[in-house]
């Protein structure tokens, strides 16, 4: 069909036989160099799918020879990451929790490291900023059941509170001084109104006066004389700010009557040395933590 | 069928004959100058003192700084250098519009780097002639030996383009002895590697099909001339009818200058003839005006038969007004606004750069929680504040309050009985220092109150900055 083709003069190149408006397209051939490269990428092509995961089967992917999947590639870098900071655990389980602010860097890996377990172990309960909530208690304050400074807070993290099935656990039971008729309801409300009155909450009135009393003989062992709670009997301060049930009449009423146990796990079953020490950093850092480098 | 071969086409060998000539020596020396600065730069040495690297063009990836001379740029102030870019794409604009292709022709890598490839070639090869000869000659030994000379030098060439790039990115000195006793990063290697291998096969073998395949800058640039855009232009009205000089001399009168010998075409690196007029594959380097100037004086006519014009200026010259001199051309006022664009931006970055500030401050609240509160009744909100000191020298600072009376701060490294109403650090030289700041007040108050962080440097130099940030109550 040699007579079809049209040549233009300018170019000496061929026109192609569609037109639009009076435009027409050249049909300008590609260089061989670029055809090359074309082929060279579907030789790589062909090489990339015998080397990995390409064709679609029914139920998974074709493997490739060399054996690479995206879960492998995953579980390597996490290897990896595991043996990079080995050294750092070792170091920080080999380092006293009390000894660790004297050295930063270390501290501050296991300030990092704890942030991170605690996101898995411990929101369930204290919450996610660590603030708690009813009945469990907001990490980030300056008041402590049972001790604020980091041996204190690793004690309590390594131990539990009050855990069943293990000796060196924290203990101390309040009694329930209504339902178990330790106290008429009468003193327990005049006791309340006491806790109110030393919490500044109230005034003192003729009942907290006559709950002073009633306070002296029945609580001051724990929560002594002037209601400012016991760390080794986890009793908490009473004339502070801070409610781990609420400070209200209703609910000290009702904690009175009925005491509070509140429970937490051990964790020296489920977690290293290396975590829980870097969890008693974390906790210590968020602002309440006590001695030790001055927090 | 038989079309379908020319569906593809083989490249045609292109061998610039060697030339002499203004715009010849203008390459060389253009060509001096960027080798000079791509391969120079790296090894000047600037004093910045102990806390910063001496090497004066420095970009220092892991540590995310710029340095250039006295200028250090923070990941932050990246806009300094999309502002360079701009001023780099206005400019191209602007030396489009007012010389045409000029970048192709004299100032770009592949045209630079295939200029020094093809006098290599001819040095090992001969000239023009020669290489048309031995590329037609069948493979015998003494053709592959001057191949391999010829490609061995090529390849030394291409390493050290390749193996200059690294040096940008680590300290030049050190990085050289590292790569030769082979301790280096792997991604020296592989990036000296990578350049190497794209010099050689790009400046060796690609060379024009670079610029008329794979470059888009020649189609932008071809958009962006104008009539009054300085191109290079074969005088048509006064060389045709080409003829040699002997039927020139045989009929007087009916010839015009051009002798057609034919040099303008074998001098062009992209292989092309000017005399079709302008197209694509010319990148203006102006040495088909060298040589056409050279055969015009051996025959005794005027030169420029081959010359920069604009297209107005060839139309006016078609009908008979005389050659405007080339520098005439340059004051329009496109160009100018180009350049008071580029030069506008140009000197509002000097500006922003002398005023800026070396020291800032940043302040996030912690969310969760949002405040917490303490035994004594106050409440107590956290805040992670970060002091850039961009300086390259510790610097001791004081963060204050402005606007929260009462308002009482320490650090982690401190204590609620250590607070005070300023927090004081000291800021290593050219880094971040994150302190986290717990600030307490009273628990009587509005839920919510502004107020900004300051800091203020505590030495001779001063300086100060500040951050709005809130503090809230339950």
């Amino acid at each position: 069909m040699a007579d079809d083709k049209r040549i233009d003069p300018a170019t000496g190149t061929e026109i192609k036989h569609h037109e639009w408006d009076g435009i027409q397209e050249l049909d300008t051939p590609l260089p061989r160099w670029w055809l090359w490269t074309f082929y060279a990428t579907i030789l790589f092509s062909v090489g990339y799918v015998i080397a990995y995961p390409a064709i679609p089967m029914i139920d998974r992917a074709t493997g490739g020879m060399l054996g690479w999947s995206s879960r492998g590639a995953l579980d390597k870098e996490l290897a990896a990451r595991e043996r990079q900071i080995a050294p750092i655990r070792k170091a920080i389980a080999e380092t006293p929790v009390a000894a660790l602010p004297g050295r930063p860097e270390l501290m501050q890996q296991a300030v990092e490291g704890g942030r991170a377990a605690f996101r898995v172990h411990c929101v369930q309960c204290h919450g996610s900023g660590a603030a708690g909530s009813k009945g469990y208690p907001n990490l980030n304050d300056d008041d402590w059941l049972w001790g604020g400074d980091l041996a204190a807070i690793e004690k309590t993290i390594t131990d539990g509170i009050r855990n069943p099935d293990h000796d060196a656990t924290r203990q101390s039971l309040m009694p329930a001084f209504g339902k178990d008729q330790l106290l008429t309801a009468a003193q327990v409300d005049d006791v309340v109104a006491h806790v109110r009155a030393i919490s500044g909450q109230d005034r003192a009135s003729a009942a907290s006066r006559r709950g002073e009393r009633v306070f002296a003989d029945n609580c001051a062992v724990c929560h002594g004389a002037a209601g400012k709670g016991s760390r080794e009997l986890g009793a908490p301060d009473l004339t502070d700010a801070i409610w781990l049930y609420g400070g209200d009449v209703g609910t000290i009423r009702e904690t009175v009557w009925n005491s509070r146990h509140g429970v937490m796990p051990r964790w020296d079953d489920k977690l290293d040395k290396a975590t829980i020490r870097m969890l008693a950093a974390y906790v210590h850092s968020l602002g309440g933590g006590e001695g030790n480098g001055g927090r | 069928m038989s079309d379908s071969a020319s569906l593809y086409e083989k490249r045609k060998g292109v061998y610039p004959k060697a030339v002499d000539g203004f715009y010849r020596r203008l390459k060389w020396a253009i060509m001096a100058v960027t080798l000079a600065i791509y391969w120079g730069t790296p090894w000047l040495r600037w004093d910045r003192g102990p806390y910063a690297p001496d090497q004066a063009v420095l970009v220092d990836l892991a540590h995310r700084r710029f340095y250039m001379f006295s200028i250090e740029i923070w990941p932050q102030e990246f806009y300094y250098v999309a502002g360079l870019l701009i001023m780099a794409g206005v400019g191209l604009f602007l030396v489009t519009s007012a010389v045409g292709r000029a970048w192709c022709g004299y100032a770009c890598p592949q045209t630079v780097w295939t200029d020094l490839y093809q006098h290599v070639e001819r040095f090992v090869d001969g000239d023009r002639n020669a290489q048309l000869r031995l590329a037609k000659a069948p493979w015998g030994a003494a053709k592959i030996v001057r191949r391999l000379f010829k490609w061995s030098v090529w390849l030394g060439i291409a390493f050290v383009t390749g193996g200059a790039w690294i040096f940008y990115f680590a300290d030049a000195p050190t990085l050289q002895r590292e790569f030769w006793s082979g301790t280096a990063a792997w991604q020296a290697y592989a990036t000296t590697f990578v350049l190497t291998a794209t010099t050689f096969v790009l400046g060796g073998f690609m060379r024009e099909q670079v610029c008329i395949y794979m470059c888009p800058w020649p189609r932008i640039q071809t958009a962006m001339l104008d009539e009054k855009s300085l191109i290079v232009t074969y005088k048509h009205w006064r060389g045709e009818k080409r003829g040699s000089l002997k039927k020139a001399e045989a009929h007087p009168g009916e010839f015009g200058d051009c002798i057609d010998c034919n040099q303008c075409v074998a001098v062009c690196p992209t292989g092309i003839d000017i005399r079709e007029g302008p197209q694509i594959g010319c990148i203006t380097c102006a040495l088909c005006i060298d040589a056409c100037d050279k055969v015009m004086a051996q025959v005794g006519r005027p030169r420029g038969l081959i010359d920069y014009c604009t297209q107005d200026d060839a139309e006016a010259e078609q009908k008979g007004a005389a050659a405007r001199p080339v520098l005439k051309t340059l004051l329009r006022p496109r160009i100018i606004a180009y350049f008071a664009v580029w030069a506008g931006i140009g000197a509002a970055m000097l500006f922003a750069l002398g005023a800026r500030d070396r020291l800032e401050i940043s302040a996030q609240q912690d969310r969760n929680p949002i405040f917490v509160r303490l035994s004594d009744g106050a409440i107590r909100n956290a805040y992670t504040v970060k002091l850039r000191n961009m300086e390259a020298r510790p610097r001791s600072m004081e963060v204050g309050l402005d606007g929260l009376p009462g308002g009482r701060m320490w650090t982690d490294a401190g204590s609620r009985e250590s607070a005070a109403a300023t927090v004081r650090t000291t800021v290593p030289a050219d880094s971040v220092a994150k302190l986290r700041i717990f600030l307490t007040l009273p628990s009587g108050g509005p839920a919510r109150q502004d107020f900004r962080f300051t800091v203020r440097a505590l030495d001779r130099e001063g300086g100060s900055a500040s951050e709005p940030a809130r503090f809230e109550r339950p």
